[in-house]
């Protein structure tokens, strides 16, 4: 632990009061943090008095802040909590890091009033500071960039939930219409997903629809393979649909072997092969 | 020394797997299962695997053997239960079980099963 060369806790300890006064009033009417009322003054007021206090508490042993050291945990904790709350409340990041910065003015103005006499002791002490609270600032920011990346990675693997839907034609065959671009990962959502619900439907048939797919290149076909392999292991025939002529010269170019797999043009043909497998027709009723 | 234990549901012989197989055990199965097929003139088996949550080369390899077996005895044999997540890991290794017909489950598999059991009614018919 570096030992400090300024007063910067004592000016801490001894002004405490003052120093979240008047941090207080400035976040307050400076607008940044508490403004358009997304914020209480009751629990910024808290917020702003536990920070305080760890800060205090952290200080004593040097400025230097380290994102491993047990000397700044508690702090570490309590920012990341806030980081993540207010970046789920809509603030933006510069407003939260405005929280730790817009405590400088106060802390400058109790080392400026009490070091007068001493000014190398109060520019060591002005440094220390803006070492810190820099330090604490910038951390916020980049607890708010993950708050946010976590977000967007959960809301990635909603996406590709969502966009494999498996469907009930009829008792006994499922429809599996994939739409966009076929990779490894989404692959194995939709093979997962499709298994999972052979199993449940207890679906014999499935229709593999490609209307959507923009593309088939070698490795979506083998996608494609190993899903109906997946299906064919478990006890489940599969049938794809929805060929398009583009689609249908591009697989013979490539020189990808369809042939162990039912293909059809259209969903309705496919729909018509599935319910013949099944041994059902459809009949027209006459007059009524 | 354990065995997995096989029952008789008419002409059809009900196999459920439920533990990890290893060489013995399989031995074991192969060997009681074809005394079964020739005591009971079973003329299917089903073989029930919705307990294992692992498949491996061996036991792919197993599971062929007793299909190719129990077709030289005249018995069908019918695979049901597989898991999602076992026929993945299948398709991920390359294996395919050549020579197995699959089922979903034990109901599809009985129906699956049924010309081969239809066959032999009027013959054991009393």
């Amino acid at each position: 632990m570096n030992r400090l060369a300024s007063r910067l806790p004592a000016i801490f300890e001894q002004h405490q009061k003052e120093i979240l006064a008047e941090w207080l009033s400035s976040q307050l009417s400076g607008g940044g943090t508490a403004r358009a009322g997304r914020i209480q003054e009751s629990q910024l007021r808290e917020e702003s008095q536990r920070f305080l206090a760890l800060l205090t508490q952290a200080i004593q042993h040097g400025v230097e802040f380290d994102t491993r050291s047990g000397q700044w945990a508690d702090i570490r904790e309590f920012l990341s909590e806030l980081s993540r709350i207010r970046a789920t409340q809509g603030f933006s990041p510069s407003q939260v890091a405005t929280f730790v910065f817009s405590l400088k003015q106060p802390v400058f103005q109790r080392a400026t009033d009490s070091l007068q006499s001493q000014s190398t002791l109060l520019s060591a002490t002005l440094w220390e500071a803006t070492i810190v609270l820099d330090a604490l600032g910038l951390y916020t920011t980049e607890l708010y960039q993950q708050a946010r990346e976590s977000v967007i990675a959960r809301q990635q693997e909603e996406l590709i939930e969502l966009s494999t839907p498996v469907v009930q034609l009829w008792d006994g065959i499922l429809a599996l219409p994939l739409i966009g671009t076929l990779d490894s990962e989404r692959t194995q959502v939709v093979m997962e997903n499709l298994l999972e619900r052979l199993v449940a439907t207890g679906s014999s048939i499935a229709v593999i629809d490609i209307t959507g797919v923009p593309t088939v290149d070698t490795l979506v076909a083998q996608h494609l393979l190993k899903t109906v392999a997946a299906a064919q292991l478990m006890g489940a025939d599969c049938i794809i649909s929805g060929i398009r002529p583009q689609i249908a010269q591009t697989i013979v170019h490539l020189g990808i072997d369809l042939s162990t797999v039912a293909t059809k043009a259209s969903l309705s043909d496919a729909f018509a092969l599935a319910l013949k497998r099944r041994g059902l027709t459809v009949a027209r009723t006459n007059g009524g | 020394m354990d065995r997995v234990p096989i029952l008789r549901l008419g002409d059809c012989l009900l196999v459920s797997i439920q533990v990890d197989m290893h060489d013995q055990l399989a031995l074991t199965l192969q060997d009681d299962l074809t005394q079964r097929i020739v005591a009971t003139r079973a003329r299917a088996v089903l073989i029930d695997i919705s307990a294992l949550e692992m498949v491996d080369s061996f036991m792919g390899r197993m599971l062929g053997n007793i299909a190719a077996m129990s077709r030289i005895l005249d018995a069908q044999t019918v695979v049901v239960g597989m898991r999602p997540a076992v026929a993945i890991t299948l398709v991920e290794l390359g294996l395919s079980l050549p020579g197995i017909r699959t089922a979903l489950n034990v109901d599809a598999g009985l129906e699956l099963l049924r010309p081969a059991l239809d066959r032999t009614e009027p013959g054991n018919g009393e």
